[in-house]
């Protein structure tokens, strides 16, 4: 067999076409199954209960009231006396009960001594106790070089924890089966990957866990792990011998089961006069919860031969973090795109012009970013309505641009994928993947579908189930290459298998043979022809299945993208409001399976990183600890009217259809904060150090008391 | 989750103020009292709802008077012509709250008797947010909190969307009680509570309000201006209604009226005394909005709301007077 390859892009149909998700219908009329939406015969309900501190040794947890109460099926106590709470909301113990009420109930009846310990809160302070200096990274001379530097340009940047704020919280329903084998239905990144963490804990073999993922409302990282109340749940089933669903409530979802760490900077940066970046200063720190924080990628992209670069960790009391849509890359992006654009203020410069004098140590994509910058400034309207850092005139409204760039890997993960034929002309695929809300069910359909020369709706693609051939977990942007290339070697395999059938009624040789327009016919005289279903009847009676994987022979999966995008904002010099008027973003992902939502992708990445930029931050009181915006109306997040326009061009023709598939699940949410923070900064003629730029923090920044006053 | 309620559904008036007595809380749009009682804040033993009463809803005038009943939602308030003509500062107030869901349900008197949205109070920490005798805001996060009328112990602002109109347009609130029917002026219904068992409103337990009764303006100009970061929905960092009662281009009268700055409406009649005389220009409506904010008294990290206040009041007069702003 041929060496798998993508079909020339001028010959598609369906591959790289704009085509609606498939299971779009499902969801805008409420059908699609989510996790929240399982409910089995007898089921009960789990309700936690949950630590008030913020730091505590648990002296004793008493639960025999509650174990007593009507309804009350099982108590599952996971924090004993000893125990360590490092952080509010933490949990202490789960009950299941007939009914939610009963359930919170008995909740409410365990009693929980505590003895309350000292807390920290507060992410920004680096010289905090605990907080750990990493070793200075070092490259060349720095110092040398900023002695010598035309200009150095100093700044401070900033950005809070933010929750993942999935929409459908965490959670799952767990059953255990008669054979004494346990099913999940969880929402989850990561379905092939759950069993065997469901299967340590709870002492059996992964074989004998079943999980399902249909549908789900949301991960952006944080849906990795079954994590503590998901082995909760199995163990209440457990006891109780019943079906036991335990999702989290919105205040535990946003105070415990997502962040994204902080992060803050000192930046110095060392210019030339003619706009060249010599030197690179930087210290930054922040905090993941009570593990701390790793440093962001600082310098971001740009390989500056003379820098150096030291972060400080500073754990908090607050729940750890996890993987944030681009771990990382969004604070390293902030604070190296901040810092260049201020740096090309000091020298008068635009920085468009100053990014594309630097662009040389941006790596392997400088030159993608240079045409992005092109197509973009074009998009942007850039030329005519750039003006000076704020010259903007002495109208109350002041406008202003700003950009960015960013980068990510996105090779497709490990996966494997089943295509059968069934004798009737039915097709079907099985992969263990999952669709976070992406397209991946609908990607996987236009492979194959493509594959084979039938209509995306002759393909029937099953997702979301353990049962499936393994797919990796859906993180990194990693899902898109990885099912995509597993799915077209299956697909192509399977093809060939038919071609082996169909090859003696049409008296030529198998390789003669194409599947198109729905029939597979002799590719030099295609009037020679069968259609798809009475060439599926050659198969006899017995479907033909074959298996494709990632990796696997043939280049259909790549690695390396390259983005820019530009805002521009509308900032009222009153009241610090500040409105994003329109965003351009312009991406490389290789080749495209499905136009439509591949440009999605950017959209969604741009609105939640005008969300980031903008209005998002987990606030903490300093003296409880507690987080006091757990909810959705102070967690803020932008509505529709706070969008502004928002114009989108993926890359493709020579240089980008080549490539294999890539992801782009990461790439479009990295530059937003950055190009936003730019835009201000260009308006207000001053830099707003910290995001989300709300009306104090503008405010502040313009009376020049940033970094004195409080907003932090 | 709920704890367990007893809820009771009267058709009239008499039968519901019966079932109010003793530990009853009115339930109407519910937009407010049920995330409250979910999350456990207020834990009433009975619900009484109001919607199965007759003559609550609706608006009618009676003589020089607009009788808005209590349980009229939002929505039909702002979609009423006579209201929407006449009093352009509650359309304007009613169209800040950016969801059509609390627009369509919320009522009128709902949104006086909300209770605050505090983030200390909301998360369990009481109405005043004290812990071992310790005010927990002056030292916490205090960006959303009061400017004005901030000594202690209350810190929250008041939420009503309605309120600083209602103040500014001379409004009353008609309220039921086991006694009889009362009519206060909206400035006398709230007050800053001096304890935790203190309301902010001057309902006592099984009185409801039944009306809101606003005078026919006549020619007098009004208008609300709320300085919000967001078009979706998110409550006012600031706001402000105004009156103005012109003599040609000179004003002869005004009202101005804070809202979200204080424990209660707050207002400003430091304002007042600086338009009257004077025509409304850029200049006199600064000028007023400066003035509406003397004497402020800003917490650790709100002083950012003193700028913002005196924004929605120079606003709010330019609006009224047509210089759309």
């Amino acid at each position: 067999m041929a060496t798998p390859t993508w079909p020339d892009p001028s010959s598609t149909s369906l591959l790289g076409k704009r085509i609606s998700r498939v299971d779009g219908p499902m969801k805008t009329r409420g059908h699609a199954p989510y996790s929240y939406d399982v409910a089995r015969a007898g089921m009960l309900y789990a309700r936690p209960v949950r630590c008030p501190h913020a730091h505590a040794k648990v002296v004793s947890v008493d639960v025999s009231t509650a174990e007593a109460m009507p309804g009350v099926a099982a108590v599952e106590v996971v924090k004993r006396a000893g125990d360590e709470i490092q952080w509010a909301l933490d949990e202490i113990a789960w009950v299941a009960a007939s009914t939610e009420g009963a359930a919170e109930d008995a909740a409410r009846a365990v009693r929980v001594r505590y003895e309350v310990l000292s807390h920290n809160v507060r992410d920004d302070d680096p010289s905090a106790p605990g907080a750990k200096e990493s070793s200075e990274e070092k490259t060349g001379d720095p110092d040398g070089a900023a002695a010598s530097a035309a200009m150095r340009v100093t700044g401070s940047y900033g950005l809070p924890s933010v929750a993942h704020c999935c929409l459908e919280p965490h959670g799952q329903v767990c059953e255990w089966q008669p054979d004494g084998s346990l099913r999940v239905w969880a929402s989850t990144q990561n379905v092939s990957g759950l069993p065997g963490q469901f299967a340590e804990p709870l002492e059996i073999p992964a074989s004998e866990v079943r999980v399902t993922c249909e549908v789900m409302g949301g991960g952006f990282g944080s849906k990795f792990s079954p994590d503590p109340w998901g082995i909760a749940c199995a163990r209440l089933a457990k006891k109780t011998g019943k079906a036991v669903r335990l999702m989290l409530d919105r205040d535990a979802e946003m105070a415990v089961a997502g962040d994204r760490p902080s992060a803050f900077a000192e930046v110095e940066v060392g210019v030339s006069r003619d706009g060249k970046v010599v030197s690179w200063i930087s210290s930054t720190w922040g905090s993941g919860g009570i593990g701390g924080s790793g440093s962001p990628p600082v310098p971001y992209v740009f390989e500056f031969p003379q820098k150096r670069h030291r972060h400080t960790s500073v754990p908090t009391n607050t729940a750890p973090s996890r993987a944030w849509r681009a771990p990382g890359h969004p604070q390293g992006c902030l604070i190296t795109m901040a810092a260049l654009e201020d740096a090309a203020a000091a020298l008068g410069m635009d920085p468009l012009e100053f990014f594309l004098k630097n662009l040389e140590v941006t790596g392997p994509r400088k030159d993608v970013y240079r045409e992005e910058f092109r197509i973009a400034a074009d998009l942007m309207g850039w030329k005519s309505k750039w003006h000076r850092r704020g010259q903007s005139g002495a109208d109350r409204v002041k406008r202003g641009l700003g950009l960015s760039l960013h980068t990510w890997g996105g090779r497709g993960h490990r996966s494997a994928c089943d295509v059968t034929i069934q004798p009737d002309g039915a097709v079907e695929v099985r992969v263990g993947s999952q669709d976070l809300g992406t397209g991946t069910r609908t990607v996987i359909g236009i492979v194959v579908a493509e594959t084979f020369g039938l209509p995306l709706d002759a393909v029937a693609v099953r997702i979301g189930d353990s049962s499936y051939p393994p797919s990796g977990a859906s993180g990194g942007s990693t899902t898109v290459g990885g099912v995509s290339a597993s799915s077209r070697r299956a697909a192509l395999k399977a093809l060939q298998g038919l071609f082996g059938k169909v090859a003696p009624t049409l008296q030529v040789k198998a390789e003669d043979l194409e599947a198109m327009e729905g029939k597979v016919r002799v590719k030099s005289d295609p009037v020679r022809a069968l259609t798809w279903e009475q060439a599926a009847r050659r198969l006899g009676g017995s479907p033909l299945t074959a298996r494709g994987d990632n990796p696997g022979p043939g280049d259909l999966t790549d690695s390396g993208v390259g983005g820019v995008q530009m805002a521009e904002v509308a900032v009222d010099g009153d009241t610090g409001i500040v409105r994003v008027e329109k965003m351009v973003a312009v991406q490389d992902c290789g080749r495209i399976v499905d136009l439509k939502t591949a440009e999605s992708q950017v959209y969604g990445g741009m609105i939640m990183g005008i969300a980031y930029a903008l209005t998002e931050e987990k606030i903490y009181d300093p003296a409880s600890g507690r987080m006091l915006n757990p909810d959705m109306e102070f967690y803020k997040i932008p509505g529709i009217g706070d969008v502004g326009e928002l114009v989108v061009h993926m890359m493709t023709g020579k240089g980008y259809d080549e490539r294999g598939v890539i992801g782009l699940g990461e790439p479009p949410v990295i530059s937003p904060g950055a190009a936003i923070s730019n835009a201000v900064a260009n308006a207000l003629g001053i830099r707003v150090p910290r995001l989300p730029l709300t009306p104090d923090r503008v405010l502040a920044a313009m009376e020049g008391v940033a970094g004195k006053e409080v907003p932090a | 989750m709920m704890p367990s309620f007893e809820y009771a559904r009267p058709s009239t008036l008499e039968e519901a103020l019966g079932l109010l007595g003793g530990g009853g809380e009115p339930l109407a749009g519910g937009t407010d009292l049920l995330a409250l009682m979910k999350s456990r804040i207020v834990e009433p033993k009975r619900v009484v709802s109001l919607v199965g009463i007759e003559g609550l809803r609706g608006i009618r005038r009676d003589g020089e008077v607009f009788r808005i009943g209590a349980a009229t939602t939002l929505e039909e308030l702002a979609a009423d012509t006579g209201v929407s003509t006449r009093f352009p500062a509650l359309r304007q107030a009613v169209n800040g709250i950016r969801s059509p869901q609390i627009r369509a349900m919320g009522t009128v008197a709902g949104d006086l008797c909300q209770r605050p949205r505090c983030w200390y109070y909301r998360n369990g920490f009481g109405l005043l947010a004290m812990e071992k005798g310790k005010a927990l805001v002056p030292k916490g996060d205090n960006r959303y909190h009061a400017i004005l009328g901030n000594e202690g112990p209350a810190y929250f602002v008041n939420p009503s969307s309605l309120a600083p109109a209602l103040l500014a347009l001379g409004a009353e609130v008609e309220i039921r009680g086991a006694k009889g029917t009362r009519a206060a002026p909206a400035a006398d219904f709230f007050r800053t509570p001096a304890t935790e068992n203190e309301r902010e409103i001057a309902l006592v337990p099984g009185e409801i309000v039944t009306a809101i009764l606003v005078p026919d303006p006549g020619d007098v100009r009004n208008a609300t201006y709320e300085v919000r970061a967001h078009d979706s929905l998110d409550w006012p960092l600031t706001a402000a209604s105004v009156s103005l009662e012109m003599h040609g281009n000179i004003l002869r009268r005004a009202r101005v009226v804070l809202g979200h700055v204080a424990p209660v409406p707050w207002p400003a009649p430091a304002a007042e005394r600086v338009l009257l005389g004077k025509g409304v220009t850029v200049e006199t409506a600064r000028a007023a909005g400066a003035a509406a904010v003397e004497g402020a008294t800003p917490l650790s990290r709100n002083a950012y709301k003193v700028r913002l206040a005196a924004v929605a009041v120079e606003r709010a007069v330019l609006r009224a007077a047509g210089k759309e702003v």
